[in-house]
């Protein structure tokens, strides 16, 4: 394992960006980073900046205001990059599925990895999505070297 | 001097939410800031006129998890009154202890978010864990953590026993405990102070004449709170509001943190009053019909429910004032003058909740 991907391994970077979510799935997101279930004991740290993340977490659906932001932080995070969708919203839409304003789940706009469902997706449940995350982060790294050669 | 527009939000890492503002600046110095938000919007009141008016009671509740159960509980004091049902006493207080739970478990939260703004790492982690103890009680007495549902047309979902009652009163000593060694950071830590007093100050006069809500207006020193309406059972229980005179951030600190021992009073004097009987009562009869206005208060101010039913079992109409909506044109008025490296504080003071705002 070279310097690179063992740092990625072992210390991904997530960043959350919250579309249409009821705040629900927010404060558990935040919930994982914070002593009772401490995520940051395997090397996750939240971070403010798409260019510095790895992993991209989406909670709720996406509506017409928020897609072409959420496609603008998709798009500035480096490559091999994953998302994840945290909460039955972010996943198909959810209970604002028949609503005027909704597009439905993040995968119509962005290319989904993994699917947390839940409403709200409790905290043991993010967690593991974001460690199945860090696999397929892996996965897609092996890809790239591949294309690279 | 040439200004320039520097946008915060949608996506910053101070406050999870996407608030969108532009501020407008002269060097460090905010002159003007506008505002645009929509990110959040998803049509809830129309979605509430397609689904049935007992289902809306769990449509409502995602309004904001934060504060689910303040919603769900002013849209069932709505519904009970058009339809003219009168609810047990036990059903009040069991709605009392909840909402009082939400109300610390908020409060708790946006301590802990307060602390992260001014870059103090482990008072949030502190806070944080403090709040964990609430969540803990809530999937015990729910069975889920945030969306708690447990309101409903009629009284409540679930009941409290003696026990879990017990174990309330021990986890919220319990939480008093740890809450009174943070409290001395947050109100007499010298950085903490630094980033505080003086900033932002909303007066009395401002906070009149922009309709401020809630634990906002309480710390610019009016006294205003929903609950001495006395609804649900309050009116049987024995509190005052907490007020502050100076109306900046360090008020608006002080009055949250005090509320969360308000609230640790309130819990235990329901769980003392708290009647035997039935925590919910069948309903029968025609769907509401009629129009009414249902207040309460939320952990950020005073929500307004209003409804209108048409003898069918979905409402005409379901529109509601959330308190971040309220409070918005005051932070506006507070951004002028004030300096870059002051807005997160600004903004987190208020404590925004756009999903609220927008719905």
């Amino acid at each position: 394992m070279g310097i690179i991907s063992k740092s990625r391994k072992k210390s991904p970077w997530i960043m959350h960006y919250d579309c249409t979510s009821c705040n629900g799935c927010d404060i558990e997101t935040l919930a994982c980073l914070t002593p009772m279930y401490d995520a940051e004991r395997l090397g996750i740290i939240n971070v403010g900046n798409p260019k510095h993340a790895d992993i991209l977490l989406v909670t709720g659906s996406v509506n017409k205001r928020n897609e072409l932001v959420l496609k603008n932080i998709y798009n500035q995070m480096p490559d091999p990059k994953c998302v994840v969708a945290i909460g039955a919203c972010a996943c198909t839409g959810g209970i604002f599925k028949e609503c005027y304003n909704v597009l439905g789940g993040v995968e119509n706009v962005i290319p989904v990895d993994v699917f947390v469902p839940g409403c709200c997706a409790r905290p043991e449940a993010i967690i593991d999505g974001i460690v199945q995350a860090i696999g397929k982060l892996d996965e897609k790294a092996d890809a790239m070297k591949k294309v690279a050669k | 001097m040439s200004s320039t527009i520097v946008p915060f939000g949608p996506q910053h890492p101070v406050l999870p939410e996407p608030l969108h503002i532009k501020l407008v600046m002269e060097d460090e110095n905010i002159v003007d800031a506008i505002p645009a938000i929509g990110y959040v919007h998803r049509g809830l009141e129309k979605l509430t006129e397609t689904k049935e008016f007992t289902q809306n009671t769990f449509v409502v509740e995602r309004v904001c998890g934060i504060c689910s159960v303040m919603h769900a509980m002013a849209y069932c004091q709505g519904i009970e009154e058009l339809m003219n049902i009168e609810i047990s006493d036990r059903a009040k207080f069991l709605r009392v202890i909840w909402a009082e739970l939400h109300r610390m478990h908020s409060h708790l939260l946006w301590l802990g978010l307060l602390a992260d703004a001014f870059g103090f790492e482990s008072l949030f982690m502190q806070t944080w864990r403090d709040r964990e103890k609430v969540m803990d009680i809530m999937e015990e007495t729910a069975g889920s953590r945030v969306v708690i549902s447990c309101n409903t047309i009629g009284g409540t979902r679930r009941d409290l026993t003696k026990e879990q009652m017990a174990k309330i009163i021990a986890t919220v000593d319990d939480i008093k405990h740890d809450l009174e060694q943070v409290e001395a950071v947050f109100l007499n830590n010298y950085t903490v102070k630094h980033r505080l007093v003086g900033v932002g100050v909303l007066t009395k006069a401002d906070a009149i004449e922009y309709c401020t809500v809630g634990p906002m207006a309480r710390a610019s020193g009016i006294v205003t709170d929903m609950r001495t309406t006395g609804y649900s059972a309050y009116g049987q229980l024995d509190f005052e509001p907490i007020t502050h005179n100076d109306g900046d951030c360090y008020a608006r600190t002080y009055v949250r943190l005090k509320e969360v021992y308000q609230s640790i009073d309130l819990i235990k004097q329901a769980i003392a009053k708290i009647p035997e009987g039935e925590h919910v009562v069948p309903f029968k009869g025609f769907p509401p019909k009629g129009d009414v206005i249902s207040r309460v208060e939320q952990p950020r101010g005073e929500v307004l429910y209003y409804l209108r039913g048409n003898g069918t079992k979905n409402l005409d109409r379901l529109r509601l004032r959330t308190p971040t909506f309220a409070n918005i044109p005051s932070l506006l008025k507070m951004l002028p003058g004030s300096q870059l490296a002051d807005v997160p504080m600004l903004i987190l003071t208020i404590d925004p909740c756009i999903s609220c705002t927008e719905r």
